[in-house]
């Protein structure tokens, strides 16, 4: 029998199965088509990750330091921007790409600190990809030797899959969420170089535990750096901004 | 749901591979899909479902190895299996590992004709 439609080799057809049009009162005058083995070996996310590594080459071949900000939704990311943008204005150049489902807003409060700025609006979309990452920088044409903030969606679970070709990637907490949250998206944690826990003021009026929080987030990366502050009252700041100038003053040795 | 970004991504691999072997049709694809990864399985068959339709995996049977987790510790060298990036090592206790297996998303073949 044929083992690819079934037909008995007589001329009598047993089983069809729609590969393609028999002709019943000559069966078996037809062509088979072959089956044929390709071995793929390939990355599910290959096509996102080439992306990512070009944007990494013109991030390279420009000194720009790119760092993709990750959090969930209220942890205080684009507060965190605006207040580094007007704190290290003069001593650092900038540019932005604000990642959110809708509204420029988050464009809009950059856009007031004089910094070139880019939105992407990805609709429904859940995170920031590497090619939406291409087409913003071709719009701005971010300066040579400047620091470049991703500002990903709010979400902890998506952006963690997606390469944009950022140097760092930077997740951000605050203290009124659970101290637990390393543990409850570990992957996000796993993924990042940099750990910053956010609204420290507010540690007298809430129940989440710092020294946990830290415990659970070097569980998940024990290479993960951290640094606690507060953009309302400015403490730990100036640690954050260290941390930034000592990442971009660095070339690429390759 | 970044499950359904997933399916659309192995959708194009699918596609360039079958045309690029002068293929039609895709009876089979195997997949290796890592249990530490954070892809949930219920969301990708779902979004699997939705995202084959008139493409050329429609019909494609699905065959998903899930690789579970496996990690070495660099305090003691001890090589372990986990379930949990954030497990601690089973022999000093320790955090400090490296995973080695479970990470994995990968096309690995087609049958195609």
């Amino acid at each position: 029998m044929c083992a690819t439609c079934g037909c008995e080799g007589d001329g009598q057809v047993s089983i069809l199965e729609p590969l393609h049009q028999h002709n019943l009162k000559d069966a078996h005058t037809h062509q088979h088509a072959t089956k044929k083995l390709v071995d793929v070996e390939k990355d599910i996310l290959h096509e996102n990750n080439l992306l990512g590594e070009r944007n990494r080459g013109y991030f390279d071949a420009k000194n720009i330091l790119a760092l993709n900000l990750v959090s969930s939704p209220g942890s205080g990311k684009t507060s965190l921007l605006e207040r580094t943008l007007s704190d290290l204005k003069g001593e650092l150049e900038f540019a932005v790409i604000e990642g959110d489902q809708q509204t420029t807003n988050d464009a809009d409060r950059i856009h007031a600190t004089g910094t070139k700025v880019v939105q992407i609006n990805t609709g429904k979309g859940c995170h920031l990809d590497a090619h939406m990452v291409l087409h913003a920088l071709q719009g701005m044409k971010p300066k040579n030797n400047s620091i470049l903030f991703i500002e990903n969606v709010g979400n902890l679970v998506c952006p963690a899959m997606f390469d944009l070709g950022e140097k760092e990637r930077v997740v951000i907490i605050s203290v009124t969420e659970g101290d637990d949250k390393p543990l409850k998206y570990p992957d996000m944690f796993y993924s990042s170089t940099l750990c910053i826990i956010n609204k420290i003021d507010l540690l007298p009026h809430v129940s989440f535990n710092l020294e946990k929080a830290k415990e659970y987030a070097r569980k998940v990366n024990h290479k993960l750096e951290m640094i606690e502050l507060s953009c309302t009252s400015g403490e730990g700041l100036q640690q954050w901004y260290d941390w930034l100038k000592s990442k971009v003053l660095i070339p690429e040795a390759l | 749901m970044h499950e359904l970004s997933i399916v659309m991504s192995i959708i194009d691999i699918a596609t360039e591979q079958a045309e690029s072997a002068h293929a039609e049709n895709i009876e089979e694809i195997e997949m290796d899909i890592g249990c530490l990864t954070t892809i949930d399985m219920d969301a990708f068959d779902f979004a699997w479902q939705q995202g084959v339709k008139d493409s050329i995996l429609a019909g494609a049977i699905k065959k998903v190895n899930r690789i579970k987790g496996r990690a070495n510790c660099y305090d003691c060298n001890t090589s372990f299996s986990l379930e949990n990036v954030y497990d601690a090592c089973p022999s000093c206790g320790q955090h400090l590992i490296h995973i080695t297996e479970g990470k994995e998303m990968r096309v690995k073949s087609l049958v195609v004709y």
